[in-house]
């Protein structure tokens, strides 16, 4: 296996969506491509390190100020649809 | 080396129910679906727009548009994902306007072939973020993912920050599953090599970096 084709695959691989055969391929160029092994390792941190980052939460302040704006926004709407109902 | 562990979702079951109750008039079913993913949809209208005023207006404009159209919701998807594919439009439309000099299209591939090649390759010290304090390491994170173009940018945040699967971000986003994973892909690829600088291990002073060349065949 080329390092072209070990990258092709990185994805499915580090989803662990992958048959059997193609796993044991991946990991014997795994095995002996330090490169490659190196290239693995680091992405898997990398979305790993993103995924517990905790970028960009919600402060709670802000959160309830958001939930009142939405609630008070559709009870308008609400209200309209229902005025024009009647 | 072992797969990534999926990210472990809420249970759903009761999200139909809720929907129900919505659509037939229950304003507290809804305030709960808003407390469900609120702070979700936010993170993603923020990775998106890159701006926390657009990230706090795509939410309300997010999920009125939901309320207001929850009679169209079928429950053929999760509604979670109905959600998603609201609010990315309405982000998308939020930078389009901002950055009207830049087409901003999910359906853009930006085809460059060296994106997919890694070219720096180094070892990272084993658990890199602790090398930094928590404000360094989110201005690092925000900085990277911030320089990629925001199609990768969506892919990456759906799949990989909020663990939708590839069907789910596909659905949400309009995009085959292929163009899913190929985004996905170079956008792994992208934020590892703009990553290197900060996370390398320090303690070499030569050897602990290579590059490879476009087919690395060794």
């Amino acid at each position: 296996m080329k390092c072209s084709e070990f990258l092709h695959e990185l994805t499915d691989y580090l989803d662990g969506v992958i048959d059997a055969g193609t796993k044991s391929e991946l990991e014997e160029h795994l095995a002996w491509c330090h490169n490659c092994y190196v290239v693995c390792d680091t992405t898997k941190k990398t979305i790993e390190i993103y995924r517990d980052s905790k970028l960009y939460e919600l402060p709670e302040n802000l959160e309830t100020k958001l939930r009142s704006a939405i609630a008070t926004r559709c009870k308008s709407h609400k209200n309209k649809t229902s005025e024009g109902k009647a | 080396m072992g797969a990534i562990q999926p990210k472990v979702s809420e249970p759903v079951s009761d999200e139909l129910a809720l929907v129900d109750a919505a659509k037939a008039g229950d304003d507290a079913a809804f305030e709960e679906l808003v407390r469900r993913y609120d702070r979700n949809v936010f993170r993603i209208a923020q990775h998106i727009t890159q701006n926390r005023e657009d990230a706090e207006d795509v939410v309300q404009d997010a999920f009125v548009k939901a309320y207001t159209n929850l009679k169209q919701f079928q429950g053929q998807s999760k509604f979670y994902t109905w959600l998603v594919r609201i609010a990315v439009n309405e982000a998308l439309m939020k930078l389009r306007r901002r950055r009207p000099e830049r087409t901003v299209s999910l359906d853009e591939d930006v085809k460059t072939e060296e994106d997919s090649v890694p070219r720096e390759v180094a070892d990272w010290s084993p658990n890199p973020e602790q090398q930094y304090t928590q404000a360094e390491l989110r201005d690092i994170l925000d900085r990277t993912i911030h320089g990629l173009p925001a199609t990768f940018r969506t892919v990456f945040v759906l799949r990989d920050v909020e663990g939708l699967s590839t069907e789910e971000t596909a659905e949400a986003l309009s995009l085959s599953i292929p163009a899913v994973k190929s985004r996905l892909l170079r956008a792994r690829l992208q934020l590892r090599e703009r990553l290197n600088k900060f996370f390398q291990r320090r303690d070499r002073t030569n050897g602990s970096q290579k590059t490879v060349s476009g087919d690395g065949n060794q």
